[in-house]
């Protein structure tokens, strides 16, 4: 079963929210960013040309002009593979872990996965960035030494920032299964 | 739980038989290592089952049945499977079926006791999870570093969830050396039934090895204890070794051979991989060093470099007297003392009138000399690298010299203020307790101390300036010296061998899986394919940088500023007493 939303993150860009229903025990999120938008890559380009043709006219040496354009070429290159993610995908399995990923522009795709056995918890929490305050979906881990502790606090979806209403209903789908994984594995 | 079932993707087009493999109850997962044929005789199938389990310590035993229908689904195989179930009980028992032509499968998993819990079902829900059984042997699992700090005694938590199914496939090893061309009693589909994997070079190698690396090992030794002989322990040698970047990178390289050509088997994957690796980094420094004699001696390049050196040596001279004219003068429009600066530079003009007769003196044994340095080469890069390192601080042996007068004086006027000041305000330094205290001069010595004090205030800008000028020289050539041996330990640390692997070979360094979940239908059981997330870049190189010689320079910035203003001397790498691996 699948079904496709669309919501904002926190800058106002439009996201699309993809939900796979594989099975009661198997669920998967795909959040989609705004594309590389052309506005913001011709505007970079002109600047730093305007800029290399600048400094050829000062310095009257030809190495300036094919310099900006091997920079311009590797900056973007390098912004595609490294920078610009596409989608980013939650996938989580009763009993098997939670699995994030994230697709770049270029086609690279990064995957972590988390066994179940180390997951706490699944929780919104708030924070202060910059001038803003954002709430941001985390994954809490079991400390292995103490039982109540919190090893870590893994933040998911780091790079699209959806708002509220997209994350509460992935928490309520989360929730679900890992309620659900909490009362079988409880039993014997 | 779901109960979950990791099934190889070599067995997917098996024909029918029984699951052969290990049940790990913690994580209600069933491991299938193989599939076993029709036909069978259950007595044999138990015997071979039981010497699996002694070979390899792993649980082995028949988890369920597995029908392939390529032909009009039997009513008779159907039953015959059910009777299997009390053949080879186990709970639970699996029954996975893949349809004709079909890429949808079933699996049931039934329970035939009675469940505890009420309301549980006698039948679970089964989840299947298909695996490359190579790649997932052939893998080693690196667990996050985060776990490896923090427990000792956790133990649990390290062969917990998916550990345990790489864990699982790796030590069953000996139940996939059997391929279907053997005439065993029972026939068996795993990864290498379609022939065992071997390499002709691999085997020819390992046989080669033996008696190489008691060759070579026989040669070390002998290296070694000649060079642990009484001769070099005297004081002029064993100082000499201590202070020579050389002597030290062709210890470290030493060192490094002996492990290598040593008979003993690595014990663990990680000896493994620093033998690999070590072998690696010294195959590529000599082969670097192999590139750079014959550029060096291609051409005569090395007369031109003995030509040019002798004039450059010249050149650096001038360039100091020149500097030291311009102190004695008005440098930068300060007033300097007019006979201290005299003294001093005068001092230090006849030292390098010193230096330059001892350059023209050695002048016609220069080409020579580099001759022989350039066949130091064949022995690896790092150790020309070291000799250059070493040549450049012979070359400025000068610079070094003017520092260290320029820094024991500074040091002593600094020390003599600080001591007269204190005298200028009634305190005195209590060596017994190591803290200033007041004291009670007489009048002959506050005069004459408070006389000493303003005649060394007032000398204090013209040594200031000296001291100043030679640590900016020497700090250049230590930073020379510095980038020289930053490469060195670059060449010397670098695990080749790993990011070799980490290259061409991704799924041999794992830091963990990755799933996919594969065409589903709704009432299906789901598919999921498990494959090897590889390790990154960097943590490879953290993981298995091999161990250098050490020379990091211990001073934080603070502390070298420090040093610095008070005119002590400083040693920027560690010496020979306190390395540390």
């Amino acid at each position: 079963m699948e079904d496709e939303r669309s919501f904002s993150d926190i800058c106002g860009g439009r996201l699309a929210l993809q939900r796979r229903y594989y099975s009661p025990s198997c669920r998967e999120f795909c959040l989609s960013c705004p594309r590389l938008s052309l506005r913001s890559l011709t505007a970079v380009t002109c600047t730093v040309w305007l800029v290399a043709y600048g400094l050829f006219t000062l310095c009257e040496n030809s190495m300036i002009l094919s310099a900006a354009i091997f920079i311009t070429l590797l900056g973007l290159l390098g912004y595609l593979h490294f920078v610009k993610i596409d989608q980013e995908t939650l996938l989580i399995i009763d009993s098997l872990g939670i699995q994030m990923t994230s697709s770049y522009a270029s086609g690279k795709e990064s995957t972590t996965f988390i066994e179940m056995g180390k997951v706490k918890d699944i929780v919104i929490n708030e924070a202060i960035y910059m001038q803003k305050v954002i709430y941001y979906l985390c994954i809490l881990l079991k400390d292995p030494v103490e039982p109540h502790g919190i090893s870590q606090v893994v933040p998911v979806f780091q790079s699209a920032k959806p708002r509220l209403d997209c994350l509460i209903e992935v928490y309520r789908s989360c929730q679900e299964i890992l309620a659900h994984q909490k009362a079988t594995s409880t039993s014997p | 739980m779901v109960l979950k079932a990791f099934f190889p993707t070599c067995c997917v087009s098996a024909d029918s038989g029984l699951l052969v493999g290990r049940w790990v109850p913690e994580q209600s997962s069933a491991v299938v290592l193989a599939v076993l044929h029709f036909p069978f005789i259950p007595i044999q199938v138990k015997q071979l089952l039981a010497q699996v389990r002694q070979a390899s310590q792993v649980g082995v035993a028949v988890l369920g049945t597995w029908c392939h229908c390529r032909q009009e689904p039997e009513e008779s195989l159907g039953r015959f499977l059910e009777s299997l179930g009390a053949v080879f009980p186990h709970e639970p028992w699996l029954r996975l079926c893949r349809e004709r032509r079909g890429t949808f499968w079933s699996c049931e998993a039934t329970r035939r006791q009675a469940p505890t819990a009420p309301g549980a079902p006698g039948e679970d829900q089964v989840m299947l999870i298909f695996y490359d059984q190579r790649q997932v042997l052939l893998s080693q699992l690196h667990l996050p570093t985060v776990l490896s700090d923090r427990q000792a005694g956790a133990t649990t938590a390290s062969t917990g969830g998916l550990a345990a199914v790489f864990d699982t496939v790796a030590r069953s090893e000996v139940l996939f050396r059997s391929d279907r061309f053997d005439e065993g009693p029972v026939r068996l589909s795993h990864w290498q039934s379609e022939g065992v994997e071997a390499s002709i070079l691999a085997e020819l190698a390992k046989r080669a090895s033996g008696p190489i690396c008691l060759l070579l090992a026989s040669l070390l030794s002998l290296v070694s204890a000649v060079s642990a002989c009484r001769v070099f322990k005297l004081w002029p040698l064993s100082f000499l070794g201590s202070k020579l970047s050389t002597c030290e990178q062709l210890r470290h390289r030493l060192e490094q051979l002996t492990l290598i050509c040593s008979t003993r088997k690595a014990e663990n994957p990680a000896q493994l991989m620093r033998k690999a690796n070590t072998v690696a980094s010294v195959l590529l420094d000599v082969a670097l060093g192999l590139m750079l004699l014959s550029w060096l001696h291609g051409r005569s390049r090395i007369g031109h470099l003995a030509d040019a050196l002798v004039p450059v040596a010249d050149h650096v001279a001038e360039e100091l007297q020149h500097l030291l004219q311009w102190l004695m003068g008005a440098p930068a429009g300060l007033k300097m003392n007019r006979a201290l600066d005299q003294v001093l530079g005068r001092f230090f003009l006849y030292h390098i009138h010193l230096w330059i007769s001892y350059i023209h003196l050695m002048s016609p044994f220069v080409e020579h000399i580099l001759w022989h340095v350039g066949l130091s080469a064949c022995l690896g890069l790092t150790v020309a690298l070291s000799l250059l390192s070493d040549i450049i601080a012979l070359l400025t042996f000068h610079i070094y010299c003017f520092y260290v007068y320029g820094a024991r004086l500074y040091c002593l006027k600094i020390h003599g203020l600080s001591s007269l000041w204190r005298l200028f305000r009634g305190k005195k330094w209590n060596v017994l307790r190591q803290r200033v205290d007041s004291c009670s001069y007489d009048l002959d010595q506050l005069f004459i101390g408070t006389l000493l004090f303003t005649i060394l205030l007032f000398l204090l800008p013209t040594t200031a300036l000296y001291y100043l000028v030679f640590t900016l020289l020497r700090l250049l050539v230590v930073a020379v010296q510095g980038l020289i041996h930053l490469l060195v330990d670059l060449i010397n640390s670098l695990p080749l061998y790993s990011l070799g692997l980490r290259l061409c070979r991704p799924y041999r360094l794992a830091a963990g899986v990755k799933f996919r979940v594969l065409q589903h239908e709704a009432g299906r059981p789901l598919r999921l394919l498990m494959q090897i997330n590889p390790l990154p870049y960097s943590r490879v190189v953290h993981t298995y940088r091999l161990p250098s010689c050490g020379c990091h320079p211990k001073h934080s910035w603070g502390a070298l500023c420090r040093k610095l203003f008070f005119g002590e001397l400083i040693y920027p790498w560690r010496q020979r007493g306190d390395k540390q691996d």
